[in-house]
């Protein structure tokens, strides 16, 4: 049937061969498109005419800013599939995104403030954008603590499940901020409906840096899937074959 | 070169936004694969204990 593809995904032993069959793929795509998105950003992409070569750090900003908002849905997804559905291997893939998606947004914040500090003339104001992408810092940092306080595996799946769910409602407002609100951040230049306001030169390696962050992504989420998958199931018997060295 | 390096005067921003994307990304890769071996390992020791008992 159509949904047996799906019931495969939950189970532990299938999940941790696909994983580990993929990574290298993910992996290796993602290294050659940042390669060449740097190279581009870097090297063939003109020099902003308002803001000079500083425009450059959208290379490594807009990508991160990017995983930020992308790691922290998937996570909320599948903690929430793990809690409606009650399917363990999901809140494993919740628990596996969140030091991921922390680091990224860490990378967010800091490069965005080297990047305001010459064009708004500071490192930091409490702007709609910049605040909420901080408490995005915050909730996976709060998703984190919580599941290393709670010893019991199944009790810390689910509360950090509730706080990864309810801390979702800030993805959008993240997103949204800059035109809800009356923001030092410029508005989006790519992500947006009608065509971005880029030339091909700018705009190429930017789309290479965003696809190459997400097979990044990817890659780094199946390696932790695996490493999760090994610590939940103890000592099942398929683990013999899987980890025998 | 040196014209490169010198980012239009803003080097002083530019690099340390590419230093620290590039740690951050060298830090998740070697962090990852360091979890998985690990886990590997502790599992390999589950499975030898288990296995003497029964």
């Amino acid at each position: 049937m159509a949904w047996t593809w799906f019931h495969r995904l939950g189970s532990p032993p299938y999940l941790y061969g696909l994983a580990a069959r993929l990574t290298p793929w993910f992996a290796w795509s993602a290294a050659l498109c940042i390669f060449a998105g740097t190279y581009g950003g870097l090297f063939l992409a003109p020099a902003d005419y308002q803001q000079g070569d500083d425009f450059r750090i959208i290379y490594v900003h807009a990508p991160s800013a990017w995983m930020s908002l992308m790691v922290y849905t998937t996570m909320a997804v599948s903690a929430a599939v793990g809690l409606i559905w009650r399917i363990k291997v999901s809140h494993a893939v919740a628990a596996a995104c969140a030091p991921i998606g922390a680091s990224f947004t860490l990378v967010a914040l800091v490069t965005g403030s080297l990047w305001g500090y010459r064009m708004w003339g500071t490192y930091w104001e409490w702007d709609p954008r910049l605040t909420s992408e901080l408490i995005l810092f915050f909730l996976y940092l709060g998703y984190m603590g919580l599941r290393s306080s709670i010893d019991d595996t199944q009790r810390a799946d689910r509360a950090s499940a509730v706080l990864a769910v309810v801390g979702v409602v800030n993805v959008p407002i993240i997103h949204f901020s800059v035109t809800w609100w009356n923001s030092l951040h410029q508005a989006p230049s790519v992500m947006q409906l009608a065509a971005p306001t880029m030339p091909a030169s700018m705009l190429i390696p930017l789309l290479l840096m965003f696809l190459g962050f997400t097979l990044m992504f990817a890659a780094l989420l199946l390696v932790r899937l695996q490493a999760e998958i090994l610590t939940r199931e103890r000592t099942a018997n398929w683990m013999r074959e899987a980890v025998a060295s | 070169m040196s014209e490169f390096l010198h980012m239009g005067g803003y080097a002083a921003y530019v690099w340390p936004a590419y230093g620290l994307t590039l740690a951050v990304i060298v830090w998740n890769i070697v962090y990852a694969r360091r979890l998985l071996s690990r886990s590997r390992e502790e599992a390999r020791r589950r499975l030898a204990m288990r296995g003497e008992e029964a």
